[in-house]
C-alpha cells in the first residue's frame, strides 16, 4: 500500500525535505548578494572606474547596504491599484525562478527531486516569470506600466521557442529528459561535453557547428528571458518610465531585483547542464569528488552569469520590432535546422 | 545572402565590442578617490588662476564701489562711512596710504555670484581676489551671504556717530566763522555807515521779542477755536464708545 | 529594415483613437527641460509638438542694462557646453564695430580653443546619443577624455565650463607655458578613444539597425527650415561658414568639410549626422595640430588692445560663426552708449529643433528619442 504522503512529509523525512528547501534558498541568497556586487564592480571596471569603494573593504558590503536601504523604504501602493495582484506579483516572479531549483542537480547525489522529466519541468516553471510581469504591469494601474508589461510578455514568450528547440535537440542527443542522465552522458572530460558534440566517435566534428549554434541560440534566448540588454525593452526606455516595476518601492522592488538575479542563475544553470557538462569536471575523473562537483557546477554557471553582465555593458538595446525579427526570423529557423541535423546524427549514432 | 551576412555581422561586431570592454576590464582605472586619498588643492592639480570663492582683504579695501558696479549680476553690496579726522586710531591701509572711508558692509552673495572675476580686475588696490576654495556648501541659503567687513555693529554705530558729530561740529564751526566774519565786516564798515546800521540791528533784535496787538488777538482766537474743536471731538468719541457698548 | 509606415489606414467600422502622451519636462532622454506632446497611433508617431520656455532667463533684455564686457558672462551661459564658441561671434562683431585689429597670436589662441571646444561638444553629443540607445560604456569613455580638455581650459582661463575668456580686443590672460604640450596630449588621446568608440558603438550592428533609415531629413527640407551644422551637412549639403565666409584664421588653415554620404541607410538619417560629428572631431584635431606647429612661444600682452571703456559708435552688425551645433549669430544694435540698445542672438538649437515635427512623422516612439538625440540640442540656447 502507498505510504501516506503527509506521514512521509512530517515523519522521519522531515529533516531531509527541509534541508532540500533551505540549502538552495541559502545558496540563492548568498549568490544574489555576490551577483549584485559583481554587477556593480564589473560595470565599473569596464567603464574605467573603481565602483563602490567605501562600504566595507573596497566596497564588499555594498549589496548589504543596498538591501538594508530597500528594506527601510516606505512601501507605497497606488490607491487605484489591484491590491492582491500588486502585492503578489514580485513573489510570483521569484517563485518562477526558485521553483526550478527543485530539479537542478548540484552534484552527483544532491538533487532535491529526481524527476525523470526534469528538463521539461524547468522549462515549464520558467513561464511563471511571464505571469509575474503581467501581474505587475496590470495591477499598477498605469498605462505605461501596462504597455511595458505587454511588450515584456511578447518578448519572453517569443524567445521561449528557440530555447525549447535547443532543449529538444539536447533531449534528442541524450535520449532522455532526465537531467542526471544528460550530465552522466557528458562524463569523461570536456571533449565529451554537448557543446562539442556529446560523447561519440570522431565523426562528431560534423555536428559541432550545430551544437555551437544551438549554444549561442540558447544563450541569447536566455538573455531575453531575463530582460537584460540587448533585450531590456520592458525595463528600459519604454515610454520614458521604468516599465512594469515603476510603481514598486521598498521590499517589493527588492524582490523584483532579487528575482531577476535568481532568474539569471537559473538560465545559466540550465545552459550549463545542457551544453557544458553540468557538474562534471573538465578533466575526466580527476577532481571529480562530490564537493568539487558542486564547485565546478557553480563555477561554470557563474561564468555564464559573468558573460551576461559583460554583454550588458557592451551593447546597445534593440527596438521592439527588431527584437521580434531576431526571434522569429533568425533564431527559430536556425534552431529548427540544427534540430533536424542533430536528430539525424543521433539516429545514425 | 544578405540574411546570412546580417547574422554574421551581428555576431562579429558583438565579439569586437566584447574584446574592447574586456581590455578595459583589466586596464587602468581613472577614478580619483576624493577627498581622503586625493584632493585637488593639496595634490597641486588646481591651477593658480582658478576662479573659485572670492575673498576681500579689508585692510586694502577703500570702499570705492568699483567691484559692485562691475558685477554683472549685482551680488556685491558695499556701504561706507567717512572717516572723521577726530578719530584717534585710524589704521593705515596696506599700501601705505591713509584710510579715508570705513567700509561698514561689504556683502557678497555667493548664491548669485557667477565667478566671472570681473570684480577682481577693476579693484584699484587688489583687495578682492579669487581663492582656490571650492568646498563651501551650506544647508541654508542665507549663510551664503558673506560679510567681509571687520567692524562689529557697535563699532559701526560708533563710527557713524563720530562722523555725524564731526559733521555737526564742522557745521557749527562754519556758522560761527561766518558770523565772526560778518561781525568783522560790520566793525570795519561801522565808521562809514551809522543810521542804516542802527536800524538793522534794531530790527534784528526786536523781531523775536514782540508781537503786535492784532497778532496777539488773532492768536488768542485761534487757541479758543482749537480748544472747542478738541472738546467736540472728545464728546463724539465718548458717544460712539457708548453706542458700541450698547 | 525600418520603413516609413503608412499613417492613414482604413480601419472600417473599428473605432480607433489616437493617443496623446506627454514626454514631460523631466525626462532622461531629452537634453534639458523640453516638453514634447506626442500623438500616437498605436506605436507610430503622427504628430509632435515641442513646448519650450522652461529655461528662459531673459538674457536679451538683461543685456540692455549692462556694459559690453559684462554681457560676455551671459553669453557663456547660452550654449553652456561649448562656451568658447559662443563668445567668439560676439567678440568678433564688437571688434568690427570698434575697428580693432587683433594680432595674429591672439587669433591663433582663439581658434585653437574653439576647436578644442568643438571636440568637447561632439564628445558629449555622441556620448549622449549612445546613452539614448542603451549603450552605457562609450559615454564614460568619451567623458573621461573630455576631462582632459576641461583641465586644459581650467589652466588657461580659470573656469571649467564657463570661461569669460575672450574679451573685446583680446583675451583675459595669456596661456600657460604648458599649453602646447597639453594640446598635443589631448589630440593623441582623442584619436585613440575615437577609434575605440568607432569599433565599440558606431560599428555595432545593433546601433546600425537603430539609426539607419531613421529620421531622414531631405536636403531641400533642411535648407528650407534653415538648419545648420552637422544636421545640415548630414543631409549632403556642403555648407560650412568656416569655408564659405571665413572669419578669424580659417582661410589660412587646411581642413575638409565633412558631409554625409548615406553609407549605411539613406542620406540624411541619424547615422549620417552621427558619423559627421565623429569625423569632424578628427578634422578639429588636424586644425589644432596645424596651429600648434606655428604657435609662437613667447608670451605677449593679450590685453594691449582692450579698450578701457567700450563705447562703440552708432551702428548695427550681424556677426556669425560656426558653432559645433550650427550657425550662431549675434545681431547687435548700438546707439553710441556703453549699453547695447538691442542684443539679439540667433540660436542654433532653436532652429534645429523646429525640424523635429517634420522628420519624426511615421516612425516609432523609440525612434523619436533617437532623432531628438541626433539633432543635438541644448535648452540653454533655445530658451536663452
Amino acid at each position: 500500500m502507498e505510504q501516506n504522503f503527509v506521514y512521509k512529509l512530517f515523519g522521519d523525512g522531515i529533516i531531509m525535505y527541509s534541508l532540500f528547501v533551505i540549502i538552495p534558498l541559502t545558496f540563492l541568497l548568498i549568490y544574489a548578494l555576490i551577483a549584485i556586487l559583481g554587477e556593480l564592480k564589473i560595470a565599473s571596471w569596464v567603464q574605467d572606474r573603481l565602483g563602490p569603494m567605501r562600504t566595507g573593504w573596497k566596497g564588499v558590503l555594498q549589496p548589504l547596504a543596498e538591501v538594508l536601504k530597500l528594506m527601510q523604504k516606505e512601501d507605497i501602493v497606488p490607491d487605484a491599484a489591484n491590491k492582491p495582484l500588486f502585492n503578489l506579483a514580485p513573489y510570483v516572479m521569484f517563485t518562477g525562478a526558485f521553483a526550478a531549483f527543485a530539479a537542478i542537480p548540484f552534484t552527483m547525489n544532491f538533487v532535491p527531486a529526481h524527476l525523470n522529466i526534469g528538463l521539461f519541468y524547468i522549462f515549464a516553471v520558467g513561464a511563471f516569470a511571464v505571469i509575474g510581469i503581467v501581474m505587475g504591469g496590470w495591477a499598477s494601474n498605469n498605462k505605461y506600466s501596462l504597455l511595458g508589461a505587454m511588450r515584456g510578455v511578447s518578448q519572453m514568450v517569443s524567445y521561449e521557442i528557440p530555447i525549447a528547440l535547443a532543449i529538444l535537440s539536447i533531449a534528442a542527443l541524450a535520449g532522455s529528459l532526465d537531467l542526471q542522465e544528460i550530465i552522466n552522458q557528458q562524463s569523461g572530460g570536456f571533449w565529451n561535453w554537448n557543446i562539442l558534440g556529446g560523447n561519440g566517435s570522431l565523426w562528431k566534428v560534423l555536428v559541432i557547428p550545430f551544437t555551437l549554434a544551438l549554444f549561442i541560440i540558447h544563450f541569447v534566448g536566455g538573455l531575453a528571458e531575463t530582460n537584460r540588454i540587448p533585450f531590456d525593452i520592458p525595463e528600459g526606455e519604454s515610454e520614458i518610465v521604468a516599465g512594469y516595476h515603476t510603481e514598486y518601492s521598498g521590499m517589493k522592488f527588492a524582490m523584483f531585483f532579487f528575482a531577476e538575479y535568481a532568474n539569471m542563475f537559473t538560465v545559466s544553470a540550465l545552459i550549463t547542464i545542457c551544453f557544458l557538462g553540468g557538474w562534471q569536471s573538465p578533466f575526466g575523473d580527476f577532481l571529480n569528488q562530490p564537493l568539487m562537483q558542486a564547485v565546478w557546477f557553480i563555477g561554470k554557471s557563474c561564468f555564464l552569469v559573468f558573460v551576461q553582465i559583460w554583454l550588458r555593458w557592451t551593447l546597445p538595446r534593440l527596438r521592439v520590432d527588431q527584437l521580434m525579427y531576431v526571434s522569429w526570423k533568425v533564431m527559430t529557423p536556425i534552431a529548427f535546422f540544427c534540430f533536424i541535423a542533430i536528430s539525424v546524427w543521433s539516429m545514425l549514432r | 545572402m544578405e540574411y546570412f551576412k546580417k547574422i554574421y555581422d551581428g555576431l562579429a561586431t558583438t565579439a569586437e565590442g566584447m574584446k574592447i570592454t574586456l581590455e578595459h576590464l583589466f586596464g587602468k582605472k581613472v577614478t580619483n578617490q576624493y577627498p581622503e586619498i586625493y584632493h585637488p588643492i593639496t595634490s597641486g592639480d588646481m591651477p593658480p588662476n582658478s576662479r573659485n570663492r572670492l575673498f576681500v582683504d579689508m585692510s586694502g579695501c577703500d570702499g570705492c564701489n568699483s567691484c559692485a558696479k562691475a558685477c554683472p549680476v549685482q551680488c556685491i553690496e558695499v556701504e561706507t562711512v567717512r572717516v572723521s579726522p577726530d578719530d584717534e586710531n585710524i589704521p593705515d591701509m596696506n599700501n601705505g596710504k591713509k584710510r579715508k572711508m570705513w567700509v561698514t558692509k561689504h556683502e557678497i552673495d555667493f548664491a548669485k555670484c557667477c565667478f566671472c572675476s570681473l570684480c577682481t580686475l577693476v579693484c584699484p588696490t587688489e583687495a578682492i581676489y579669487m581663492t582656490q576654495e571650492f568646498e563651501y556648501s551650506e544647508y541654508d541659503r542665507e549663510k551664503l551671504k558673506y560679510n567681509f567687513s571687520n567692524l562689529s555693529p557697535e563699532e559701526v554705530e560708533e563710527k557713524t556717530k563720530m562722523f555725524q558729530e564731526y559733521q555737526a561740529k564742522k557745521k557749527l564751526e562754519q556758522e560761527e566763522k561766518k558770523k565772526a566774519e560778518q561781525e568783522a565786516k560790520l566793525k570795519e564798515a561801522q565808521p562809514e555807515e551809522t543810521k542804516q546800521e542802527v536800524t538793522v540791528s534794531k530790527t534784528v533784535e526786536e523781531k523775536p521779542a514782540e508781537l503786535s496787538a492784532e497778532e496777539l488777538e488773532k492768536q488768542k482766537a485761534r487757541e479758543e477755536r482749537r480748544r472747542e474743536n478738541e472738546r467736540k471731538r472728545a464728546e463724539r468719541l465718548a458717544a460712539a464708545a457708548k453706542d458700541k457698548e450698547e | 529594415m525600418t520603413e516609413k509606415r503608412i499613417i492613414d489606414v482604413d480601419y472600417g467600422k473599428v473605432e480607433t483613437e489616437r493617443m496623446r502622451i506627454n514626454m514631460g519636462p523631466q525626462h532622461p532622454s531629452t537634453h534639458g527641460v523640453l516638453r514634447l506632446e506626442v500623438e500616437l497611433d498605436g506605436e507610430i508617431v503622427t504628430e509632435v509638438v515641442p513646448h519650450i520656455g522652461y529655461l528662459h532667463r531673459c538674457f536679451e533684455k538683461s543685456c540692455e542694462k549692462m556694459s559690453y564686457p559684462q554681457v560676455i558672462p551671459y553669453i557663456d551661459r547660452m550654449d553652456y557646453i561649448s562656451s568658447m564658441n559662443n563668445e567668439l561671434p560676439f567678440v568678433m562683431g564688437m571688434e568690427k564695430l570698434l575697428g580693432i585689429n587683433i594680432p595674429e597670436r591672439i587669433d591663433m589662441i582663439r581658434v585653437a580653443l574653439c576647436e578644442l571646444n568643438r571636440i568637447a561638444n561632439h564628445q558629449i553629443a555622441v556620448a549622449t546619443f549612445g546613452l539614448d540607445c542603451g549603450a552605457f560604456t562609450p559615454f564614460l569613455y568619451l567623458f573621461r577624455d573630455r576631462e582632459m580638455i576641461l583641465n586644459l581650459f581650467e589652466a588657461v582661463s580659470g573656469g571649467r565650463l564657463l570661461y569669460n575668456y575672450f574679451w573685446i580686443g583680446g583675451l583675459m590672460n595669456d596661456v600657460p607655458p604648458s599649453f602646447k604640450e597639453n594640446c598635443l596630449d589631448i589630440i593623441k588621446t582623442v584619436r585613440v578613444t575615437n577609434e575605440e568608440v568607432m569599433r565599440l558603438l558606431i560599428g555595432n550592428k545593433i546601433f546600425e539597425e537603430r539609426t539607419a533609415n531613421v529620421g531622414i531629413l531631405p536636403a531641400d527640407v533642411a535648407v528650407n527650415f534653415g538648419v545648420s551644422g552637422p544636421v545640415l551637412r548630414g543631409s549632403g549639403v556642403d555648407y560650412d561658414i568656416r569655408r564659405s565666409e571665413p572669419y578669424s584664421m580659417y582661410d589660412k588653415l587646411d581642413f575638409d568639410v565633412i558631409i554625409g554620404k548615406g553609407e549605411i541607410g539613406t542620406l540624411g538619417d541619424c547615422f549620417d549626422r552621427n558619423i559627421v560629428r565623429m569625423r569632424e572631431m578628427e578634422e578639429s584635431c588636424k586644425i589644432i595640430e596645424q596651429i600648434i606647429s606655428v604657435f609662437p612661444d613667447e608670451s605677449s600682452d593679450v590685453r594691449a588692445l582692450v579698450p578701457r571703456r567700450v563705447k562703440p559708435p552708432k551702428g548695427e552688425i550681424y556677426s556669425k560663426a560656426e558653432n559645433p551645433k550650427g550657425e550662431l549669430g549675434f545681431y547687435i544694435v548700438s546707439d553710441g552708449s556703453v549699453n547695447p540698445y538691442r542684443m539679439r542672438s540667433r540660436a542654433t538649437s532653436f532652429v534645429n529643433l523646429s525640424v523635429l515635427p517634420e522628420i519624426s512623422k511615421g516612425y516609432m516612439i523609440a525612434d523619436l528619442i533617437m532623432i531628438l538625440g541626433s539633432l543635438d540640442i541644448v535648452l540653454g540656447e533655445i530658451d536663452r
